[in-house]
């Protein structure tokens, strides 16, 4: 079932061994274990997912078919140095959380979703970031930036390498 | 009234073992393994009232009496911290600020219900959160309060943080047990209930943050003191259990202090406006509020008088408190816009299982995209409020409750400012608004 190298380091590997004590299936180390080559990797490639499921004693599809459900893990390619989401649920909305995602792509020069050709930033929406009192805001990896205005967030920008 | 849930988080050390212990933390968990049985602690906590947190209200001492007795084990403990819903952030004030109040509380319910094992299932989006309650669990493991024979008692636990990876359905229970499981989070058809039937297909308890939060002040302070805030039963409403204790309201949008307060049940969204949101955001006239997160629906400004209890935002033909999290609109608000942006959050997050809600939900941002982008006609409005009408019946054409979440926005929203979306629509399509005029497909539309 392998496809050329192997792409989890024995690193990752123990890591997710790590996880195995904690619960009564192997299944359940799923979700830590594609954090894990996520964090790593900036992203789980199918040959990842293949080395994960013989990890765990399931088949293939069934480390993809959880993957997929889940908005975190991309596939095709790393995300970006800094993920950043903005929030555009209500509370960020009215309070121009909408805006300021456009603003951010517009500086940025790409689409929600994507990333800088330079591999520096991806910029993604929120549905909702729970910290509604800071709104509008942006979690960038694992920084809250709080009621940030455009002025703001166009600096954000620049720190982002 | 003084904050009980929220009354260290001003310390720097609020998040430390030493500064909860300094505050007579972890007081009740050595009285409650010393002194009382899993079965005193159940009977306390159900003669106080209590009720779940996180949104559907159901008495939490019952809850826990719906495990088997006797069982030989495991029996698993799930604490919900994916507080997802618009609105909402009073898990994360609670898990940044004071996170061994929460594991107290946790480690307590696992003691009434037979636990030896939970998992504290968190959002990914809170990093802060994991860190802090990381810390506080290998606090905990070193001064013996966790782990095997806990403080002499007998009882063992294990608390081990599972982190969501940014899916609102997972805070749905049984969503979140699958997902703990290592699979989509796709809710379970109930029966078999959790209690019965749950986590690795053993006997599970699923609580939220804020839930497990409230009991130790329970054992430190006792029923009385818990059943003397808030609202009795209704005398008319033999299903109104009352709803007691102090609660944590998220207050957000159009004001001038949003932030998360702790009051009474029973307060009125006025009340927390004016007493602590400090008024509406530059002196402007409030226009509509959700009372409890997105998916409760929408009161208007003349509803403001609708106490915060369980029972209140019901009466207002609201779905219900949900997770107290009001989010205040001021009169510069489109309800075009607010529409559009929950049939969005809906539509997005939808699991997908049920038919109903999947296309429900999907069909009408497809609606509101096209009347937001100046191509609405008047018969939409009855389009889009069979389909609130179709999705959103309780008991429920679907398995969970997130197709009764999109429902009432759709229902409030148009039912109670119905001449807006008219207007709306005859001003930005004035040519096309009539009800025979044909349904252009989405890609005609500019923008789309």
């Amino acid at each position: 079932m392998s496809t050329g190298d192997r792409i989890l380091t024995d690193e990752m590997i123990a890591e997710i061994k790590e996880f195995f004590p904690r619960y009564p299936s192997r299944q359940a180390v799923t979700l830590p274990a594609l954090h894990i080559v996520n964090e790593k990797l900036r992203h789980v490639p199918l040959q990842a997912v293949v080395e994960i499921a013989q990890l765990l004693d399931l088949a293939p599809a069934e480390v993809q078919d959880t993957l997929s459900f889940y908005g975190m893990f991309p596939q095709d390619k790393p995300h970006g140095r800094t993920r950043a989401w903005v929030c555009r649920s209500i509370s960020c909305a009215l309070r121009g959380g909408d805006e300021l995602l456009e603003h951010m792509c517009d500086e940025a020069g790409i689409e929600p979703g994507q990333t800088t050709p330079d591999g520096s930033l991806t910029l993604e929406f929120a549905e909702c970031l729970g910290a509604c009192e800071h709104a509008p805001c942006i979690l960038a990896n694992e920084e809250l930036h709080k009621s940030v205005t455009k002025e703001e967030a166009t600096k954000l920008l620049g720190t982002f390498k | 009234m003084e904050p009980v849930l929220l009354a260290n988080i001003h310390r720097s050390d609020s998040h430390t073992l030493s500064g909860y212990e300094s505050t007579g933390g972890y007081n009740a968990y050595r009285k409650v393994l010393a002194e009382m049985s899993p079965d005193d602690l159940k009977d306390l906590v159900k003669e106080s009232g209590l009720r779940g947190r996180g949104g559907a209200g159901f008495p939490t001492g019952l809850k826990w009496t719906f495990l088997p007795k006797n069982h030989p084990g495991p029996i698993y403990f799930c604490l919900n911290a994916d507080e997802s819903e618009p609105g909402t952030f009073n898990n994360r004030i609670l898990m940044e600020e004071d996170p061994h109040q929460v594991l107290e509380g946790l480690a307590l319910s696992c003691y009434a219900t037979g636990a030896e094992t939970a998992y504290f299932y968190i959002r990914y989006e809170y990093p802060l959160c994991y860190k802090r309650l990381t810390q506080a669990l290998e606090e905990m493991y070193a001064k013996g309060l966790l782990g095997k024979n806990i403080l002499g008692s007998g009882f063992n636990l294990d608390i081990y943080l599972h982190r969501g990876a940014a899916a609102y359905i997972c805070g749905e229970e049984t969503g979140l047990i699958e997902s703990l499981e290592g699979k989509r989070a796709w809710p379970r058809i109930k029966p078999p209930f959790p209690a019965i039937e749950g986590a690795f297909r053993k006997p599970t308890v699923v609580n939220n943050v804020e839930t497990a939060a409230c009991v130790p002040h329970i054992v430190n302070r006792g029923v009385a003191w818990f059943r003397s805030m808030g609202v009795q039963p209704d005398p008319n409403n033999p299903r109104d259990p009352g709803s007691f204790g102090p609660k944590l309201y998220c207050l957000s949008g159009h004001i001038e202090k949003p932030g998360c307060y702790e009051a009474p049940l029973g307060i009125t969204v006025n009340e927390l406006i004016q007493e602590y949101g400090g008024g509406m955001l530059d002196g402007r006239r409030p226009k509509a509020a959700i009372p409890g997160g997105i998916s409760m629906g929408l009161l208007t400004a003349d509803e403001f008088d609708c106490p915060l209890d369980f029972s209140g935002p019901g009466r207002y033909g609201c779905l219900g408190l949900g997770t107290a999290a009001v989010v205040v609109m001021d009169e510069t608000v489109s309800m075009v816009d607010y529409l559009h942006n929950s049939a969005r959050f809906f539509a997005h997050e939808s699991c997908g299982q049920c038919t109903p809600c999947r296309e429900g939900t999907s069909w009408s941002l497809k609606m509101l995209d096209r009347i937001q982008a100046g191509r609405g006609r008047l018969i939409d409005l009855d389009l889009l409020l069979e389909i609130g009408d179709t999705i959103g019946i309780i008991p429920g054409t679907t398995i969970c409750g997130l197709a009764d979440g999109a429902a009432w926005p759709l229902k409030n929203a148009i039912r109670k400012f119905r001449g807006e979306f008219e207007d709306f629509i005859k001003q930005t399509n004035p040519d096309g608004y009539a009800e025979t005029s044909p349904v252009p497909a989405l890609h005609e539309i500019h923008g789309h």
